[in-house]
């Protein structure tokens, strides 16, 4: 077992949490958790959403004060609710949504914030040196001159590597590092990450994806409601022993029956949208999607998923192309149009675009059919029908609540996605566009998702599935297809590519490589 | 520390601190009283006493609280829709000036056909003076907070023009003021012999009105939603802009009713002290009712008692009016922070 494992270990311990709890209200985020990294090791933080991984590194940085329990660092405790102390004792964080600015330079970055503000003139002799000095040790290959918005995600990530080390971070903390990168990026990290551990640094890896916490850690740590469950050196475990660790159970993947597909119910032909901001549009892209199957759409995040949910939303326009329903052409297509052509929609953030906080459970079931009969009519509002459909989508769906009447911000992301599957599904879609549906759950919510979205497929309606969760995608869809800086890869029908091959065209080259042919 | 939000106050906590806000609003104006050199109790009592110790304080306060009613009701409207209209001011004179041009003479109707007439003129006049900035909000993403403002200091000077040259009353011995209304034009009085219109009346009907499209019609919903997210209000299919431009005719509409209320049921022609910034006012009416039309009405009451008592009170015990406008902006803060501590706590970290 690890505990004895620990006596054994002779190399110093860098980084001590001593029982910390903390609570929210009734919710224990943190329920007297112990853990303890030594030098050049490399520790895995698993656990669903909502296990408590990320309020424990905001103790840790002492962006929370702790109800009880303490924090060393390199033996020495940290005061609490101090931001700066574990950042000067040599813990450098790299989040998962970078926090660098777009127009500076990677130098700029690096050193923004570690110069005094009376200082008139940057040293950039000496730091360059130092940023090359560490780039080369840690083969973090960056150019310190170019301008961040120009780098990759890949790239970027580096840039936050090394804005840790510049701060001679002793310690790093990895917050779900590759869930923007490609399988190929994530090799590239995992070497540096290897590299970092040989010259002695320490590090936490948060995750829940086992395959990555497998190849990198050497010992796991399991979290499940705020309670460290369990602690296992990773030789000593396999991947399912993981998961069933992480959610309390055996877990069960969906049982998914072969599709028996029909006639594409819509079809975009040669689409392009312009690029919002950083975010691509779709160049050229052409689509069907066909009744009775599920069209999986993977891709790192920031592809062009966003601007193909828009566009089937009815959020935005083509500029060139045409989208067809059953051989229709919609030339003004907009989000009440795709309601009413049977067009449901799932959307990729149920806080901010799929649900008002502030309104009840009744206001925001009907938010997409409010101007129709029965709900309303000539202008006026039948709340009591209103309610009555609420009370049969809650029932339906199983939507934990104390009612109808109920602000929906009170409501856990499981319980919230069921109300809005069910004002998607209850208006019997032909399709369904469900962007990121699972995304935030629990295993128990993502399971009643994804065999709700099963049911529609068996009952004829097509489904775009898009995920960033790759095994999301191999899991349920019964065809895939991959999106990369707005381009759509061909159609792989289920079981015919590896998540290595998808990869490839992930990365973007698969792409290149037809271009060539046709060419 | 940190705020953390409850997710349902209790309602002790929900009355007390309301309560606690007005109560310290009474204790600071007594200090100032006291710094003043006058008795405390005895400048409250004056205050109490001039806005509803008899009939004829009431029907004051009544008075002054309707111009109140309209632009609160037109800043709250277009506050729960997060269109910033700060431009009450404006449309009000825009709706006065619509009552005076057309009801000195120019449309010769008898008084049942001629009030209803200039009143929807009158909100046709400040719904498009607020259309403009609504448009150039919706086109171009003008910031209507901006816009609607400086609008009011253009309009004023526009009326100043106006009232300088060809709307000045030749009998009016060279002061810049329109000529009166015709008697049709003019507002009847509720009860013979005091100064209580019908605006007031006007005004209750026009809260309970608001109330019922905001809560029962698809409008309602929609201004709502497109105020508490837009993001999903659009996403839902909502159409936001025209939800917009509808909630800048109601409210530019109701705050032109102010204007029309005041001249022609109070003051009976157009001078450019119409109103001593009841647009800006209906900001706290609205602010202090949080944005309910039915609470508008006893906000509007509160604001107008505080600034008649304290023209009474001023002239008993001697110390300045100004009292009235800290004891508004003082409680105006006050509540604002207390509506905050319903919604969260401080958190030591």
């Amino acid at each position: 077992m690890a505990k004895q494992d620990d006596a054994r270990d002779d190399r110093p311990i860098v980084l001590r949490l001593n029982q910390i709890t903390k609570s929210f209200g009734k919710l224990i985020a943190n329920d007297a958790v112990s853990l303890s990294l030594r030098r050049g090791e490399v520790i895995a933080l698993l656990g669903e959403n909502g296990a408590g991984k990320t309020t424990l590194m905001n103790i840790l940085f002492g962006q929370y004060t702790a109800d009880s329990g303490s924090v060393e660092v390199f033996a020495q405790t940290m005061p609490p609710g101090n931001p700066r102390a574990a950042l000067d004792a040599g813990v450098g964080m790299v989040h998962q949504h970078f926090t660098l600015a777009d127009h500076m330079t990677v130098l700029e970055n690096v050193t923004l914030g570690t110069h005094s503000l009376w200082k008139t003139s940057l040293d950039k002799v000496k730091t360059r040196a130092k940023i090359i000095r560490l780039a080369d040790e840690f083969h973090l290959q960056v150019d310190p001159d170019a301008i961040v918005g120009t780098l990759t995600v890949g790239e970027r990530q580096r840039v936050e590597i090394l804005k840790a080390l510049y701060r001679d971070a002793r310690i790093l903390i990895l917050d779900e590092p590759t869930a923007v990168l490609t399988p190929q990026e994530t090799d590239d990290l995992f070497q540096t990450l290897r590299e970092a551990v040989d010259l002695g640094l320490s590090i936490i890896f948060i995750s829940h994806k086992l395959h990555e916490v497998m190849a990198i850690s050497d010992r796991v740590l399991i979290l499940r409601h705020g309670k460290l469950v369990a602690q296992e050196r990773t030789r000593d475990v396999d991947k399912h022993q993981l998961a069933a660790l992480m959610v309390g159970s055996e877990v069960t993947a969906p049982k998914v029956a072969p599709a028996t597909p029909g006639p594409a119910l819509m079809s975009l032909a040669r689409v392009s949208t312009p690029d919002q901001g950083n975010a691509p549009g779709l160049k050229d892209l052409t689509l069907d999607l066909r009744a009775g199957q599920i069209t999986g759409l993977a891709g790192v995040s920031g592809n062009g998923q966003a601007a193909l949910a828009d566009l089937i939303g009815g959020l935005i326009q083509p500029d060139t192309g045409t989208l067809t329903l059953k051989d229709t052409p919609h030339p003004n297509w907009t989000p009440r149009e795709a309601v009413h052509s049977g067009v449901g929609r799932i959307p990729e953030d149920r806080h901010k675009t799929g649900t008002i906080a502030e309104f009840d459970l009744t206001e925001n079931a009907i938010l997409e059919t409010y101007r129709d009969a029965p709900f309303s009519r000539r202008g006026w509002m039948n709340w009591g029908r209103a309610e009555a459909f609420t009370r049969e989508v809650i029932d339906t769906y199983d939507v934990r609540c104390p009612g109808p009447g109920t602000r929906i911000r009170l409501l856990s992301g499981g319980n919230m996605q069921k109300l809005i599957l069910g004002r998607v599904l209850e208006s019997g879609p032909q399709i369904i566009l469900a962007n990121q549906p699972v995304r935030g759950l629990d295993i128990g919510a993502v399971n009643y998702v994804h065999s709700r979205l099963l049911d529609a497929r068996d009952k004829g309606a097509a489904v775009l599935l898009i995920s960033e969760d790759l095994d999301e995608i191999m899991a349920l869809s019964d065809v895939i297809h991959v999106i990369s800086e707005g381009r759509l890869s061909p159609e792989f029908p289920r079981g015919t590519m590896t998540p290595a091959e998808l990869g490839v065209w992930m990365a973007g080259h698969g792409f290149d490589a037809e271009q060539a042919h046709a060419s | 520390m940190r705020l953390e939000p409850i997710a349902n106050p209790t309602v002790a906590r929900s009355t007390l601190l309301p309560t606690a806000a007005i109560a310290t609003t009474v204790v600071i104006a007594s200090l100032l009283a006291m710094v003043a050199g006058a008795n405390p109790f005895l400048v409250l009592g004056e205050i109490i006493k001039g806005a509803a110790g008899s009939k004829f304080a009431l029907l004051e306060t009544l008075n002054r609280a309707t111009p109140l009613i309209f632009t609160g009701l037109a800043v709250a409207v277009a506050f729960r829709a997060k269109l910033w209209n700060i431009g009450a001011e404006a449309q009000l004179y825009a709706g006065a000036l619509v009552t005076v041009v057309l009801g000195t003479g120019a449309l010769g109707l008898p008084s049942w056909m001629l009030l209803p007439t200039l009143a929807v003129l009158a909100m046709l006049a400040g719904a498009v003076v607020l259309l403009i900035p609504a448009l150039l909000k919706v086109r171009f993403g003008v910031d209507e907070v901006v816009t609607t403002l400086l609008f009011n200091f253009i309009f004023l000077l526009f009326i100043s023009m106006l009232l300088e040259g060809p709307l000045k009353d030749p009998m009016g011995m060279g002061w810049p003021k329109s000529a009166r209304l015709i008697p049709e034009a003019r507002l009847p009085r509720i009860f013979d012999g005091l100064r209580l219109h019908w605006g007031f009346g006007l005004a209750l009907i026009a809260a309970c009105v608001v109330w019922v499209i905001e809560r029962r019609t698809t409008l309602g919903y929609e201004m709502r939603a497109v105020g508490l997210n837009r993001e999903a209000a659009q996403f839902a299919g909502i159409p936001v802009n025209a939800v917009l431009i509808k909630t800048a005719l109601l409210s530019g509409g109701l705050a032109a009713l102010a204007g029309f209320s005041e001249a022609s049921g109070l003051k009976g022609n157009l001078t450019l002290d119409l109103s001593p910034g009841f647009g800006y006012t209906g900001i706290i009416v609205a602010m202090l009712a949080l944005l309910n039309p039915l609470a508008v009405v006893a906000a509007a009451l509160f604001v107008a008692g505080i600034f008649v008592g304290a023209d009474s009170m001023s002239r008993a015990v001697g110390v300045p009016t100004y009292l009235a406008d800290i004891m508004l902006a003082t409680a105006l803060l006050l509540m604002v922070l207390a509506i905050m501590l319903t919604r969260f706590r401080i958190v030591r970290e």
